[in-house]
């Protein structure tokens, strides 16, 4: 239980899932643990296809996402599923009931099993973002690819967590709204590919024309978002779902935009988490920093050269 | 890596367990209303629900770095199924605590307790009675290790 950073990375590496599972528990908390994991990770990601699958509540993101990961465990994957479901912002609490959805690959053998973990969103603004995004490249780092991401897509958090991924699957159903609702800036706007589930029920083909009508209007030189029809309780359509999913990540890799889209990201993460250690200057206060507020509070001096001050006295390496 | 470490993020964190009704037992009921429970107490509850495994619990358990397994019993199964859960884990080196809610004749309980079982809920318990039970039996397990 007491195991070392870099001896549980050695043996999540060697296929201990339960090292892995203990390497994201740290990553999810952060501080120094963490850092110290992400540090260990990072020379060992970018190798996998990283999916992000979006949608409204009820759509089936869960049953979609465990016939997709059978889908790629039977092209010989190792895959990995990260499911992120809201936790309860009055108690902190939260139920996790995304792997009751992901039971088709449990009969693959040992060690092709899917790796899957739930992450409450646990209130935090910025750090849901990262956290999700540190757990990725630990399931990178170990080994697995592709790695599959489930969120909500409410929210600008989840929508910045599937928007890291290199290839976005928005889900909807029949019945999800009309053209003027495609048209509506938002999680549409993401896809690389839709997938129209439910598609037994019907309406489905109104969805995919509503869908088909607001790419139309759009510009794709070289991508046009494909639509695929699919009953992922019964795993119908689910082989084009994951085909179309690879393709995309093959258009990536030959027009070289892979590097173009992770590279947007960097700039990003790199903003949020300097986003988040100042949060913890002020949420966890030095006696510096009580002080300097102190003074402004007493209009002894502007706010703008306290926070001048804070900035230039922080050590290097410090992590709040 | 200093014990008392693990011990202060026990406080800081929220406890994760693993919900699930083993084998044949089709009343989930109970276990819903429990994860809701545990969900307003601060949990965060890994739900696996109905017809699960010892292996797939423990595998959610391994994956998912719970803190402990719930197990919700309302088919007389209870004397089978909770040793068997408590040593699948004990063989695999997991040791967080095993704790058996549902219906659970009295005399049962202690017989329960000597397999290994950290704790036994009746109906009508409380959420904060829940809670509470857990969290000792996760520290309990904790001290246990350390």
């Amino acid at each position: 239980m007491t195991r070392e950073p870099a001896e549980l990375f050695k043996a999540a590496c060697g296929g201990d899932r339960r090292a892995t599972g203990r390497l994201l528990s740290l990553v999810e908390r952060g501080g120094a643990d963490g850092d110290l994991v992400a540090q260990i990770a990072w020379p060992k990601t970018g190798g996998a296809h990283v999916v992000g699958v979006t949608g409204a509540p009820g759509v089936g993101k869960s049953t979609l996402v465990d016939r997709m990961a059978a889908a790629a465990i039977a092209e010989g994957g190792r895959v990995a599923i990260l499911a992120v479901d809201p936790s309860s912002p009055l108690t902190g609490g939260a139920i996790l009931g995304d792997r009751v959805r992901m039971n088709s690959a449990l009969g693959a053998p040992a060690g092709k099993s899917p790796f899957i973990r739930s992450m409450a969103s646990r209130g935090q603004s910025g750090g849901l973002a990262l956290a999700a995004l540190g757990a990725v490249r630990v399931l990178d780092a170990v080994g697995h690819d592709p790695i599959i991401v489930e969120t909500v897509g409410t929210g600008q958090v989840e929508v910045d967590v599937v928007n890291a991924a290199d290839t976005v699957v928005v889900a909807v159903s029949p019945g999800w709204g009309d053209a003027v609702q495609a048209n509506k800036a938002g999680l549409l706007e993401l896809a690389d590919v839709f997938a129209v589930n439910k598609s037994d029920r019907p309406g489905a083909a109104d969805a995919r024309r509503d869908l088909e009508l607001m790419l139309d209007l759009g510009d794709h030189p070289d991508w046009r978002p494909p639509i695929v029809e699919t009953t992922a309780t019964a795993g119908e359509g689910v082989e084009a779902l994951w085909k179309h999913v690879c393709s995309h990540r093959l258009h990536l890799l030959e027009t070289h935009s892979l590097e173009a889209r992770r590279g947007g990201r960097a700039a990003e993460e790199v903003r949020r988490h300097l986003h988040n250690r100042i949060d913890g200057l002020i949420a966890r206060p030095s006696e510096q920093v009580r002080q300097l507020i102190r003074e402004v509070t007493e209009g002894l001096r502007p706010p703008s050269e306290a926070a001048q001050t804070i900035l230039r006295s922080q050590p290097p390496g410090d992590s709040p | 890596m200093p014990n008392r470490r693990w011990c202060e993020e026990l406080t800081e964190h929220p406890l994760r367990i693993v919900l699930a009704k083993l084998g044949f037992d089709g009343h989930d009921r109970g276990i819903k209303v429990v994860a809701r429970m545990l969900r307003d107490v601060g949990f965060e509850v890994i739900y696996l629900g109905l017809r699960q495994s010892t292996d797939t619990v423990l595998a959610a358990a391994e994956q998912e770095d719970a803190d402990a397994v719930g197990l919700s019993i309302h088919n007389g199964g209870h004397m089978t199924l909770a040793p068997r859960m408590v040593n699948t884990l004990r063989e695999a080196g997991v040791g967080i605590p095993v704790v058996v809610g549902g219906i659970v004749p009295a005399v049962d309980v202690p017989l329960l307790l000597e397999e290994g079982v950290a704790a036994v809920l009746g109906p009508g318990a409380s959420a904060a009675e829940v809670g509470e039970t857990i969290r000792s039996a996760v520290e309990a397990a904790r001290a246990d290790v350390d």
